[in-house]
Formats: structure tokens, sequence, C-alpha cells
């Protein structure tokens, strides 16, 4: 006997037909909403802030004067900043990939910082300014400083970078660490020599894209109460400084319509910033994409 | 009783000297388990050195299990828990304060998949020589030209060293893997069913190899292919189950074993 009624299905195939165009309709709606929105704020932003894209607008301190106002030491201040965020986070955040990927045992502990690693990753940066205020900026009394802020703002892409290098040190295939132990390479010797080797596209990528957020961060560095006009740039770790994200804040905050302008040139600049990064990860995705 | 077996597989004309040779291997009463998955049971095997002996059985009776044992690759796996003893070389490997490192610089593994390291095939083979300490470049290339010849595969990449070692074809890769194994200078080499992975020529060509290697080396092979243990092993040992049924000369094995289920798996009745 027959399930399948041919004659009951061939009228039922137009409006299965017709749904099908329908929901393709509307996701393409979907997609669509968001790109124009993207590029509705794009064109704004460039239309608005071209004019005071100039070399002085890189060479200039902050000013009263839209015209004389430059991003001299916004620049500088996020190019620090992140020159101290990338060691410190890939530190840290490889070094915990590698002990809880190589070298932990399983168990309850571990499993419970596993978890509460991706539920870190979910905590607003808020909540990590205020923990870089109490910390590092008052406890380790390093007060408004490059230092204080680099840490807090590694802090708080972290989660990113573990979870991206758990990932990348997962992927290499376990017969090629047992290639090495065979050969009687420590444990050490084969995460040098085998593992990161293979894993560190994966952590690169990764670690961009974490360093692109951190740059584009304005939350813990308002918590912190870092400056937002500050004529001068800093020349230690433990000088105060001030970033593109809050210089633009800063501008935006201003009564006169100008000032909007001025901050639209500094979206510019943050955005090809992110641009650039963004590329260098997919770049070095494409690259080294897995050839085992 | 008198069995009547017809053999079957033709083993070839072999020395018989084992008596001889001394032991490289002993294990006395070594058992393993995954969990609570008994995977050996109580094994008790003297493998002789310059031997070629072959491990055979149908697949899950414990062949890779056991041969991983004996250079505690089994360690990695953290279910695992064992017991008894696994003498080389006059020491239980398996004592507390037994270096693994030491281990694994005097027994060579070859395994089932071909696995070289995504690096130049010049670096796959130094990969041993410079974890043990060796930075001089000199010695390094007479290591690598030395392991490449043993392993019979220097005339096809000599020119080529400095490929990525994955340009190679799986036969290659898998003499590489072999290569990258003597440039140790092991005492011993373990091979979990190299061939398996392996066109018929390439196996023919790690087979004469295997032939080449045991005047040097002890070799311990665990293959499926009951053709390739009767050509190319001095002994046999039949697993199933986790138990060990029958160790002997190969061709006594292939032609008159001592025991009904031996017989049963090389005459194809089960496996
Ligand atoms: N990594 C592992 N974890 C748990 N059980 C395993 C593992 N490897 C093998 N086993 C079990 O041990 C037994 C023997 O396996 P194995 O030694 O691989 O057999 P063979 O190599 O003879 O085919 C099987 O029952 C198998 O399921
Ligand atoms: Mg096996």
């Amino acid at each position: 006997m027959n399930y399948i009624d041919h004659e009951s299905v061939a009228n039922k195939t137009n409006s299965r037909l017709l749904k099908n165009k329908v929901l393709k309709a509307i996701f393409l709606a979907a997609t669509m909403f968001g790109l124009i929105v993207l590029a509705i704020l794009l064109y704004r932003i460039v239309t608005q802030g071209s004019e005071y894209l100039s070399l002085e607008f890189f060479t200039s301190f902050a000013s009263r004067i839209p015209e004389n106002s430059g991003i001299k030491a916004a620049i500088l201040g996020s190019i620090y900043l992140m020159l101290l965020v990338a060691p410190i986070s890939m530190f840290l955040g490889v070094g915990t990939a590698v002990y809880l990927e190589e070298y932990a045992k399983k168990n309850k502990f571990t499993d419970f910082i596993r978890i509460n690693i991706s539920n870190l990753a979910g905590v607003p940066s808020v909540v990590f300014g205020l923990l870089g205020l109490t910390i590092f900026a008052r406890f380790f009394g390093l007060g408004i400083s490059l230092m204080a802020a680099a840490l807090t703002m590694s802090l708080l892409i972290l989660p990113i970078i573990i979870v991206a290098s758990q990932e990348a040190v997962r992927s290499v295939p376990k017969e090629l660490r047992d290639a090495s132990y065979a050969m009687g390479a420590t444990k050490w010797q084969t995460i040098l020599r085998i593992v990161l080797p293979a894993a560190i596209p994966g952590i690169l990528t990764g670690s961009i894209l974490a360093l692109s957020r951190a740059i584009g961060e304005t939350a813990p560095l308002v918590v912190l109460g870092i400056p937002t006009i500050l004529m001068f740039t800093p020349d230690s770790i433990m000088s105060t400084f001030t970033a593109l994200p809050m210089q633009i804040f800063d501008w935006t905050k201003r009564p006169q319509v100008a000032f909007h302008d001025v901050a639209a040139a500094g979206i510019i600049v943050l955005m090809t910033l992110l641009i650039i990064m963004n590329s260098i990860a997919v770049f070095i995705r494409n690259k080294y994409q897995k050839r085992y | 009783m008198t069995t009547t077996v017809k053999p079957k597989i033709q083993v070839p004309e072999k020395e018989k000297e084992s008596a001889s040779r001394g032991s490289v291997y002993q294990s006395n009463q070594l058992n393993l388990w995954y969990d609570t998955n008994h995977a050996l049971k109580n094994i008790d095997l003297d493998i002789k050195e310059n031997e070629v002996t072959a491990i055979i059985g149908p697949s899950g009776c414990g062949k890779s299990t056991y041969i991983k044992t004996l250079n505690r690759m089994t360690e990695t796996i953290p279910s695992v828990k064992t017991s008894g003893e696994i003498i080389y070389r006059g020491k239980n490997i398996l004592e507390k304060g037994y270096r693994v490192e030491e281990l694994r610089t005097k027994v060579g593994m070859v395994f089932q998949k071909p696995n070289p390291f995504p690096k130049s095939i010049y670096e796959n083979i130094a990969y041993g020589p410079r974890i043990h300490g060796i930075k001089n470049k000199k010695i390094l290339d007479q290591i690598v030209e030395k392991s490449l010849r043993g392993a019979a595969i220097w005339d096809e990449v000599k020119d080529r060293l400095n490929e990525n070692a994955y340009s190679l074809s799986g036969g290659q890769q898998q003499r590489i893997c072999i290569a990258r194994c003597l440039a140790i200078e092991p005492d011993v080499i373990l091979m979990d069913e190299p061939t398996s992975a392996l066109d018929p020529i390439s196996t023919l060509k790690v087979e004469e190899l295997v032939q080449e290697l045991k005047k040097e080396y002890s070799i311990i092979i665990v293959t499926h292919n009951m053709q390739q243990a009767a050509r190319i092993s001095d002994k046999t040992a039949f697993f199933l189950n986790g138990e060990v049924i029958e160790f002997d000369q190969t061709d006594k094995i292939f032609s008159n074993p001592s025991d009904k289920r031996t017989e049963d798996y090389i005459s194809g009745r089960f496996g």
C-alpha cells in the first residue's frame, strides 16, 4: 500500500512554493534592515565628518574651536592602550587556554572555571570598569593611568581571547600531539613546537577581534574617570591619557553643532581602525586555514 | 589430539634462533581498564630482541591498547588504569618514578594513520633529535639523511627536504613517520597497523622496510592482515577479547596452532 498520495501532494505543491517565496522575502527584508540602517549611518557620518578630516586633525590637540580640534592625544592614547592591552591580554588569555586545554585535569573545579569563562564574556563592560576602578585604580594605587585602563580592558576582553584560544588549541589533532609525546617530548615541548604553531592563526584571529572590541569601548574608561580633554600625550604607563571613544563621546555632548561634525570625523578614524583590524583578522584566518 | 589444519597461509622460511636472544619486553599479569571496560586481561608475553613480533586478532581485542602500554601512550587517556608489570630491558616501566620521556626515546612508535607534523620533511625528521637537545646543524643534517635512508625514502625526497610533509603521498608520509622514529635511534619500534591506510605498493615497501629494520631494531607490529603477519613476523601473538590466546613462532601459529580459537581465526572463520 502507498503512504504517499501523489495527487494530494501535487495539489499542495503550489501553496508550499508560495510559502517558500514569502519567507524568502521576509528573510531578505530582515537582512536589508540592518544593512540599510548601517548604510545611512555611514553616509551621514562620512558627509558630516569629512570636511574636518585633514592632517591637522591628527596632529592637533582638542580645542574650544571646532576648526582647531584634533585627535592627537586621543589617537596616541588609544594606540598606547592597545600596545599594553595586546601583550597583557594575550599572555593571560593564551596561558589560561593552554592550561585548561593541555594541563588541567578534568574535574569539578576546572569544569566550573570553563563554564564561567564563557559567562564572563557576557558581563557588561561597565561592570569591568567598576572592577578596574576598585582594584587597579584604587587598591593597587595605579590611579587614572594608562596601566589601570590597560589592565581593565585586558580583563574585559580576556574571556573572548580565552575562548578563541581554547578552540584553536582544541582543534589541533590529537594524532600530532601523540606523535610528539611518542618521541619523548614533554608536554611543554609539545605545546611550544606542535600545538601553538598550529593554533596561532586561530589565536591571532580571536585576539585581534577582541582588541578591536577594546579599542571602541567607552564605558570602562568613563567609570575609571579617564579625562576627555588632554593637551599632552602620555609619557609613561603611569601617566593619564585619553582615548578615541572618550574624545568622540565628549564632542557629541557639546552644544555647538560644529562639534558633532568633529565627532563624526573622529568616528571615521575609529571605524577605519576597526575595519583595518578586522581585515587583518580575516586575512590571517583565510591564509592559515587548517590544512590537516 | 592431532590437528589437520591445512596451512592456508604460507609462511616463508625463517631462521630459528630466538632461544638465544635476550628479552626486550616482558609483560607479567598485565591488566588494563578503560573505566570499567577490562581491555587487557592478565597478559603474559616475552618479546625477544631483533625479532619481528606480530600481534593479530579481531577488531577491538586490545591489540592497539597493548602496544600503547609498551610506551605508556595509554596514559594520555584519563580513564585508563593498569595493573601488573611491563619489564623493559630489566626495569618495570609501570613503576612510579620511571621517566616516560626516557622510555619513549628508546621506544619509537609508528601510528595507524600517517601523522607527520605540518612542517617540512626536514623538520619532521629533526624533531626528535631537537627535542632531545641536538642543535648542531651538521649533526642534524646527518641524522636526517641517515634516518631517511633507513626508511628507504631518501631518494624520493632528498631534493625536496624543505617541502611540507603534507605534500607527500600517504605511503611516503608513513615512511617519513618511520624515518622520524628512526631519528631518535630507538631500540624498539612499535607499529600499530602501519599499512592499513596504504595502497598495496606502499604496503609492500613498508613490509620490506620492516624486514630491513629488524636487523637493528626489535619490532612489534599490530596487524589485522594475517598474510602480512605471516610474511614479516618471527613470532605471532593472537589476541582475543583482551587475552593472549596463543603466542608462538609464526610458522607454528599459521601451520599448527594449538588452540582451536587461533585455528578458527586464521582460517577466517571469524573476525
Ligand atoms: N580511548 C579509549 N577509551 C575507551 N575505550 C577504549 C579506548 N580505546 C580502546 N578502547 C576499548 O578497548 C578495547 C580494545 O580496543 P583496541 O585496543 O583499540 O582494539 P584493537 O586495536 O585490537 O582493534 C575495545 O573494547 C575498545 O572499545
Ligand atoms: Mg587498533
